[in-house]
């Protein structure tokens, strides 16, 4: 009798104490999506609006004032890939424009090659039994605890000998070098069992065929995971593009924004139209693929 | 010792076998971690042992970078803002993560994804946008805290955020702890459901309180997840640079000074490139070390 | 066994190491050789036969621009770069800076030898930084006596060094003001303190005019602004010109702001109600705050934010609210004897060893510099002309149309020492916006100016 009482008890307690935190995780939540909302908001806002000092909380009026100025201020080629005399792609476009299919390509190249050496190098290092293999994750861990800042130089000199500065191969290339991809995927397929690969060897089946037939499938959501991680800081690697890039047409997004800040004044309008074409298409990205990439980390993260 | 073991159990044909394989598997990544990692990592280390600037052949001073860096005052100082931001940051981020998850994840599914989506986003926004919204918000004159602290009668006057000292740093930490929760309140909230609800059960019928059954229970069972959280947060906060270099210059009075915009400023202001480095240096180590001791920890439990 | 091979491992990747060291040292000295050599080729017969000027000019150049006037706007560029090719069949491919990052940007590619062939900023950066750190041509050649007699001295000279090689060639200058909110000014019957007639005030009517702006809005009326240095020409000449200090010797060799008169300005700065020191702005926060009427008065202005007050063409000298905005001479003990803080901006070319690529950079800035068609390029800029004469075309009459451009020219005679060619200018800037910010914290002024006015001669090596 009393235990039950106080098993009541002990509800209606719970259910106090879950109704305030859901009051409290609500309106953290609304602080979490008011810089999205007001860089969108800003956006359409017109210049007297987005300036005031008193706060706009929604615009009055929506214009389109600030993407046109966005679009107006720089041009550039759609390709621009020049064979011999011919020039492939040599229609005009607003540079953002150009800039958003510049810092996709950019992403996509850097999450693709990620994942095809991340997979292969993550199951080996969890796998196998080679020599050099601590001493290989000591380097693993080492190089994601060195700051960016610091092998900026070096790394553009060494593109710049290769002949890739400029190109958008030197902001890709490091990315896909970084090893945080190979970590993950390493705590993935920790979680396969090794009698799979037994068995695949009773059966006579060579290494790869074991690792694109057998093992590859096994970590997917993994990889999954590790493909939208590589995305999204490829999108935001601000400081990488900004030294690795310099021609006008070959400019991320974000890059390209910055450069058409005037003198000492801000033209705040544009400014947050920028910030929103910068970020919408990637919030796009993360809402197709959250499910997912919720499974993919989950996993990573619980078999490690 | 896992290798040698096997290495000695196992025929030689097999083991070489078994590297060579390795290898294969691991060229393609090894390719773009030598070349752009590993490589840039070591010029690094090199030029931290050398007197480098911009316009003249680099002098090698052997450690005298790294004495110079303890007679270093600003050092110090970011040394101690660093750990400041490690300090606070890691485990309230782990924290309020776990809170966060424990409350949504007993919503009905559509709700909880609602939710996890909305504390990704500013991971997902990028910093340079979160921060010009933030930088609006914390403003002197007009930005939102003011507005509505001085509004409802918190705020006596309005108060510089940003520029003042006594709240300089705290403002950071606020600006970083939302752009790392995203992460660490989406593996809490599967790391609960995979717990085993067998144990809960089991706990309840013994009469364990909720709150008991969590820690008794379903913490231990996410502690690999935990683990996890904590060391990728630490590293993200020993790299805090972008807030600090667009909003506060390291300023007031240093008060915001971390080692990573210390590192920034010595090697593009300063063009002292060997300090810089030798700073970097210092910096990977102590993360290294740090994680080494939670990756022993980790294999511990 | 483990160790050993642990050992060979390493060894094997040093010498991948070693291996890619040795190419990316290789690489660039190979790239560069056949070109000097082959432009030097070209070179010696070219000679002979023409002046050296027209020789051998490589057909495609780079040129890098911080954001100054429309020299930042690509379509007033194409234009512009467009008649540079019909004239001379050189191709420029501009890129553009921007004041927050494009300073890291330019260190780095001059680091890594990817430096462009011609960059138009000041002689803050062109002499003071990259030129003294000896990653500039000396275009000395490009000037000769008539362009010496034609060119404004005190922006000319800013362009030398002290061992007299040019690296910067100018072609537009302004002077940096500050400017008041005129409206509000009238409202709290403060211009009886201002002559509006030469946009000059003395130290006792400013100080009067901030004070009756104060008691009628009963806000803050200006900020010295210190979270970094941009936008630092504003402060300093505010400090300076108080009660008559300087910020380095005339050689400019030593920083002199520990000057007791500029002591005297902080504390009495310190010590207004109108103004607060702000550690939580940049000059380029504080416009954004005048032009929407928080503050009443800027300290970061000049003729580009008169034109356009928030970039975005809202129109010349109207605040958000439409108030009418009006520039300033800093203030000084007399009004008249006030010193303001020159803008000079021109071309400079990196040395990259390519010695037809310097040349066609030296075509560029003749043609820009030093022909009828600087007139074009001067416009571009929306500032001054740095001369009255180029080749024989007449300057002086370009801004005639522009009343507020021909207006603002009354304060081009106040132009003072371009001092921001001292050695270590770059640690200096920084110590002067640090050491604000402990002044606005309250510290006794005196000793924190010394301090920092200490360090900052540290680092000139003095």
């Amino acid at each position: 009798m009393s235990n039950k009482q106080k098993t009541e008890n002990e509800n209606s307690k719970d259910k106090i104490y879950y109704v305030l935190s859901f009051i409290a995780v609500l309106i953290i939540a609304i602080l979490f999506t008011f810089p999205l909302y007001w860089i969108i908001t800003g956006a359409f806002k017109t210049g007297k609006e987005i300036n005031a000092a008193a706060p706009v909380w929604f615009p009055t009026e929506w214009v389109v004032d600030n993407f046109s100025r966005l679009m107006g201020k720089r041009t550039a080629p759609i390709l621009g890939w020049e064979l011999g005399n011919i020039t492939i792609g040599a229609a005009t476009i607003p540079g953002a424009l150009r800039w958003l299919l510049n810092t996709v390509f950019m992403c996509v190249a850097s999450m693709l090659l990620t994942c095809i050496t991340s997979a292969m190098a993550g199951y080996v290092l969890a796998k196998k039994r080679f020599f050099g293999r601590a001493t290989l994750f000591t380097l693993v861990v080492c190089a994601m605890a060195l700051p960016k800042q610091v092998i900026l130089i070096p790394l553009l000199r060494e593109m710049n000998a290769l002949h890739l500065a400029d190109t958008a191969w030197a902001v890709i290339f490091p990315v896909v070098g970084w090893p945080f991809g190979v970590f993950l995927l390493k705590q993935f397929a920790e979680g396969i069992p090794t009698e799979m690969m037994e068995a695949c060897r009773i059966d006579g089946a060579n290494e790869w065929r074991t690792f694109t037939d057998v093992i590859f499938p096994m970590i997917k959501p993994g990889v999954g995971a590790c493909a939208i991680f590589t995305f999204i800081s490829a999108w935001n690697d601000y400081f990488m593009q900004l030294i690795m890039l310099t021609s006008s047409e070959k400019l991320s997004i974000a890059v390209g924004i910055a450069t058409m800040q005037g003198e000492s004044s801000t033209d705040y309008g544009l400014l947050m139209a920028g910030a929103a074409l910068a970020s919408v298409p990637i919030i796009i990205v993360f809402l197709i693929f959250q499910k997912y990439f919720t499974k993919g980390i989950t996993m990573g993260a619980v078999k490690g | 010792m896992n290798t040698k073991s096997i290495s000695t159990s196992r025929p030689r044909k097999l083991v070489i076998h078994e590297t060579v394989t390795s290898y294969l598997f691991l060229l393609p990544f090894l390719l773009f971690f030598v070349l752009f990692v590993i490589y840039p990592m070591f010029m690094c280390v090199f030029t931290s042992f050398f007197d480098a600037t911009m316009g003249r052949e680099d002098i090698f001073i052997g450690f005298e970078n790294y004495k110079r860096l303890f007679a270093d005052k600003v050092f110090w100082i970011a040394l101690k803002n660093t750990m400041i931001i490690v300090l606070v940051s890691v485990p309230v981020t782990c924290a309020f993560s776990l809170w966060v998850a424990s409350v949504i994840s007993k919503m009905p599914v559509a709700a909880t994804s609602v939710f996890r989506c909305i504390f990704y986003l500013p991971v997902v926004t990028g910093s340079v946008a979160v921060t010009m919204v933030w930088k609006w918000m914390y403003n002197n004159y007009y930005g939102i805290f003011n507005y509505l602290g001085t509004n409802m009668g918190i705020l006596d006057k309005n108060i510089n955020w940003l520029g003042d000292p006594k709240y300089a740093l705290g403002c950071i930490i606020l600006i970083l702890l939302t752009t790392s929760v995203g992460q660490p309140i989406v593996l809490y909230v599967s790391a609960l459901d995979n717990v085993d609800k067998s144990l809960v059960e089991a706990a309840a019928v013994d009469g364990a309180t909720s709150f008991q059954a969590f820690w008794k229970v379903k913490w231990p069972q996410m502690m690999p997840t935990t683990l996890y959280i904590l060391i990728i947060t630490m590293i993200n906060s020993f790299q805090c640079f972008a807030l600090i270099q667009l909003l506060t210059q390291g300023g007031p009075s240093n008060s915001t000074m971390t080692i990573m915009f210390y590192i920034y400023y010595n090697a593009f202001k300063l063009f002292d490139y060997g300090y810089g480095n030798a700073m970097g240096v210092i910096l990977a180590i102590i993360i290294a070390i740090l994680s080494a001791i939670q990756f022993k920890v980790a294999a511990e439990k | 066994m483990k160790k050993l091979l642990a050992l060979l491992l390493v060894g094997a990747m040093s010498l991948s190491l070693v291996a890619c060291g040795g190419s990316t040292n290789e690489a660039p000295a190979e790239e560069a050789a056949p070109a000097t050599e082959e432009a030097a080729a070209e070179e010696a017969p070219a000679e002979e036969e023409a002046p050296a000027e027209e020789a051998a000019a490589a057909s495609e150049i780079t040129l890098w621009t911080y954001p100054i006037g429309n020299w930042g706007d690509q379509a007033t560029l194409d234009t512009l770069l467009a008649d540079f090719e019909a004239a001379t069949g050189i191709k420029v491919n501009v890129d553009f800076l921007t004041y927050a990052d494009g300073d890291d940007k330019v260190n780095a590619a001059l680091e890594a030898g990817t430096a462009p062939d011609l960059i138009m900023e000041g002689p803050e950066r062109l002499v003071a930084n990259w030129g003294a750190k000896g990653k500039m041509v000396d275009i000395s050649d490009l000037i000769d006596d008539t362009d010496k007699a034609e060119i404004n001295p005190a922006a000319l000279a800013a362009c030398f060094d002290a061992a007299g090689a040019c690296y910067e060639y100018p072609l537009v200058m302004t002077a940096h003001c500050m400017a008041i909110n005129k409206t509000t000014f009238e409202a709290a019957d403060a211009m009886q303190y201002i002559d509006a007639e030469t946009h000059t005030w003395t130290t006792e009517n400013f100080l009067k005019a901030m004070e009756a702006v104060n008691a009628y809005t009963g806000t803050q009326v200006g900020a010295v602004y210190c979270v970094g240095q941009g936008g630092d020409q504003g402060t300093r000449a505010l400090v300076n010109n108080l009660y008559g200090g300087t910020f380095t010797d005339a050689e400019h060799t030593k920083y002199t702001w520990d000057d007791p008169k500029n002591v005297q300005a902080l504390e009495k700065l310190v010590e207004m109600d109108s103004i607060n020191f702000d550690a939580g702005i940049a000059g380029g926060d504080e416009i954004a705050l005048f032009y929407n009427g928080t503050l009443d008065v800027a300290f970061c202005w000049n003729i580009a934010q008169q034109l356009n007050p928030n970039s975005a063409n809202t129109g010349a000298g109207l605040t958000l609210e439409g108030d009418e905005i009006m520039f300033m001479a800093f203030p000084s003990e007399n009004g008249t004897d006030t010193k303001l803080q020159g803008g000079i901006w021109g071309f400079g070319v990196f040395d990259n060893g390519d010695a037809a690529k310097i040349e066609a950079a030296k075509t560029f800035i003749k043609y820009m510099c030093d022909s009828e068609k600087t007139a074009d390029a001067v416009k571009a800029a929306n500032y001054f002309a740095v001369r009255d004469t180029a080749e024989g075309a007449d300057l002086s009459g370009i801004w005639a149309d522009n009343e507020i451009m021909a207006e603002y020219n009354v304060l081009m005679p106040y132009l003072g020492d371009y001092y921001q060619v001292t050695t270590g200018w770059a640690e200096a800037r920084t110590q002067w916006w640090n050491m604000l910010q402990q002044v606005g914290a309250g510290n006794d002024v005196a000793t924190v100016v010394a301090e920092y006015c200490g360090n900052a001669n540290a680092a000139t090596g003095n």
